[in-house]
């Protein structure tokens, strides 16, 4: 269980303008900004949920997951994970979370990865036993076998990404925080990824917490989504609840034979060619399938796609909505 | 504590993979040492009565120093420590259920060794076969040598608080560069790795002899050449505990306020 209520947080930024002169100055008279990156954000995880927690760079994504890993101590406010303040239980809270920086390493350069794997075992204090099951588990599921035998200094960005969410859960916690698992990785090692975290959240019940730029990683994982733009809380619900307010505009592309046809009410043409259409449909007045048969019944269809707005432009247009 | 040896043994195996860095190493405090103590033979053949130890005692103070470099130098600072904390890669370091001041100190105390080990054996086995008065000699005693081994131990550990100090204030300063100068050139100094401590004159060094600096290498490598024995030898090791308590008091003390108001740089 996670709750945090009214967590503020600031930052004291060091500002100068450009050029020699302006350096020289600040040397005797730094200027300050103070920046709020978290104002009164609160929310509240259960056990075993999955949840992606977006908003644009800069938002205050990996503020929260710092503060809620022990490691930032926000200003005010409260958090209680699984019964614990997190800054003011170190060492115990995070025995019992994992945390991939996506934009960082854990792993020891220059050895093998194996190497690194068997130290958190001992920092974490793992019995052989149940260290050789998650091991065994988390080496076929990722499919690193070969791979913890190099050292980490030659690992594409890839195997290593892989390596580096096996090493955050050896010792089987019971959240983790994913900040940014798949950045910069190709398609093949991103769909392992979330094939991965999907399964872990399934079978080991494993709370999962996930910030990401890449909405097809909310559209694979989540059910849920937090979004935070500026410091606060925009919107909290699930990812279809959301599609759903932000859009009951569907697109039906249609490439036909035969005459021209015409629509019923509440749809509309986009675009029109010679056997090739793409229509609007506005679910709030006429449903996609009647659209459908209203064409059927005058054309041969040949082939025909109906979308959504996808989450990529669901949240441009959330952003666009909240002006961050 | 199975989790700092564990630490300690990784960092410790992955400072011994640097074999170049270690013959540059010895090379350089060969030549080093013999510069020294040639530099010094010129001065004891003007009037030897004029120094305050033994050439011999010199002799033996010189090629330890050049030794056990890696363990008492100043400027070996964990280089890791610095960028993890100036990189942001300390979030990392505060997952994990540890202490952060042992683990750190766990890092240092594994790199010194680690360096020392790969320098010292060559240092010494030519040290030794050196003809008189430029050799190594044995400690005058078996009791005078455990308490070198004692004190050089506390001596180092005395040495990686003081370096804990420097990459704690990195977390205020963000650039480890200004702290690093000064306190390598001042320890330089007031540790007598420079000039050993008893050349310098008379109220300078009863001062700098009680600072903690002194407690570093001064202490250890005078008790080996056997310049300090007996009760002072006692007295003074009690003075190195106290500082080391001192310092690691110290160290832990800013550690836990830096940690309140630390901000873990980038995204």
């Amino acid at each position: 269980m996670i709750e945090l209520r009214n967590i503020n947080k600031c930052f004291k930024v060091a500002r100068r303008n450009a050029g020699f002169g302006e350096a020289v100055k600040a040397l005797f008279k730094r200027e300050y900004e103070r920046i709020q990156a978290l104002k009164d954000v609160s929310f509240t995880i259960k056990d075993g949920e999955m949840v992606g927690y977006i908003g644009p760079n800069g938002a205050g994504k990996s503020s929260t997951i710092k503060i809620m890993s022990g490691i930032l101590t926000p200003d005010s406010g409260e958090c209680i994970i699984n019964g614990r303040t997190p800054w003011k239980d170190r060492i115990g809270h995070v025995r019992e979370i994992g945390v991939v920086f996506g934009q960082r390493s854990q792993l020891w350069w220059d050895v093998p990865v194996i190497d690194s794997f068997e130290l958190i075992k001992d920092i974490y204090k793992v019995p052989d036993k149940q260290y050789k099951s998650a091991l065994d588990e988390l080496v076929t599921m990722l499919d690193i076998e070969t791979i913890v035998r190099t050292p980490a200094r030659q690992l594409s960005l890839g195997q290593r990404m892989r390596c580096e969410i096996a090493a955050s859960l050896l010792h089987n916690p019971k959240i983790l925080f994913l900040d940014e698992p798949t950045i910069g990785l190709d398609a093949v090692s991103k769909i392992a990824v979330r094939n991965f975290i999907k399964t872990l959240n399934r079978e080991r019940k494993t709370t999962v917490i996930l910030t990401t730029h890449d909405m097809q990683d909310i559209e694979a994982l989540t059910e849920r989504i937090i979004l935070i733009g500026k410091g606060q809380i925009l919107l909290d619900g699930t990812l279809s609840e959301l599609k759903k307010r932000n859009s009951t505009i569907k697109t039906i592309t249609v490439e036909y034979s035969g005459e021209e046809f015409s629509l019923c009410p509440g749809a509309s043409f986009s675009q029109r060619m010679n056997g090739h259409a793409v229509v609007l449909v506005d679910t709030k007045l006429v449903s996609v399938s009647d659209v459908i048969a209203h064409i059927s019944a005058q054309v041969d269809i040949l082939d025909i796609s109906v979308s959504g707005s996808s989450a990529e432009e669901l949240v441009v247009s959330l952003y666009k909505e909240f002006a961050i | 504590m199975k989790k700092y040896w564990s630490f300690f043994r990784i960092r410790f195996s992955n400072g011994l993979q640097y074999r170049v860095a270690a013959y540059a190493g010895i090379s350089t405090q060969f030549a080093w040492g013999f510069m020294e103590i040639l530099l010094f033979r010129a001065f004891y053949r003007a009037n030897a009565a004029a120094f305050p130890m033994e050439f011999p005692q010199l002799a033996s103070y010189i090629w330890l120093q050049q030794a056990f470099l890696a363990l008492f130098a100043s400027w070996t600072l964990d280089m890791d420590i610095m960028h993890s904390i100036t990189g942001g890669n300390v979030a990392y370091e505060l997952i994990r259920p540890m202490d952060l001041y042992n683990m750190w100190f766990t890092k240092n105390l594994a790199m010194r060794l680690s360096r020392a080990v790969l320098r010292c054996m060559p240092i010494l086995a030519v040290a030794f076969f050196l003809p008189n008065p430029f050799k190594m000699d044995l400690p005058p005693s078996t009791l005078q040598f455990f308490f070198f081994l004692l004190s050089m131990a506390i001596g180092l550990f005395i040495v990686v608080a003081f370096a804990m100090l420097i990459y704690i204030t990195t977390f205020y300063t963000l650039s480890p560069l200004g702290m690093r100068i000064l306190a390598i050139s001042l320890v330089d100094f007031l540790s007598g790795a420079l000039v050993p401590l008893p050349f310098l004159p008379e109220p300078v060094r009863s001062v700098l002899e009680v600072l903690p600096f002194a407690s570093m290498q001064n202490l250890p490598l005078r008790i080996y050449s056997g310049n300090i024995s007996g009760d002072e030898m006692v007295l003074r090791i009690g003075l190195q505990l106290f500082w080391l308590a001192v310092l690691i008091f110290t160290g832990k003390l800013l550690m836990r306020k830096a940690l309140k108001k630390v901000v873990v740089q980038g995204g």
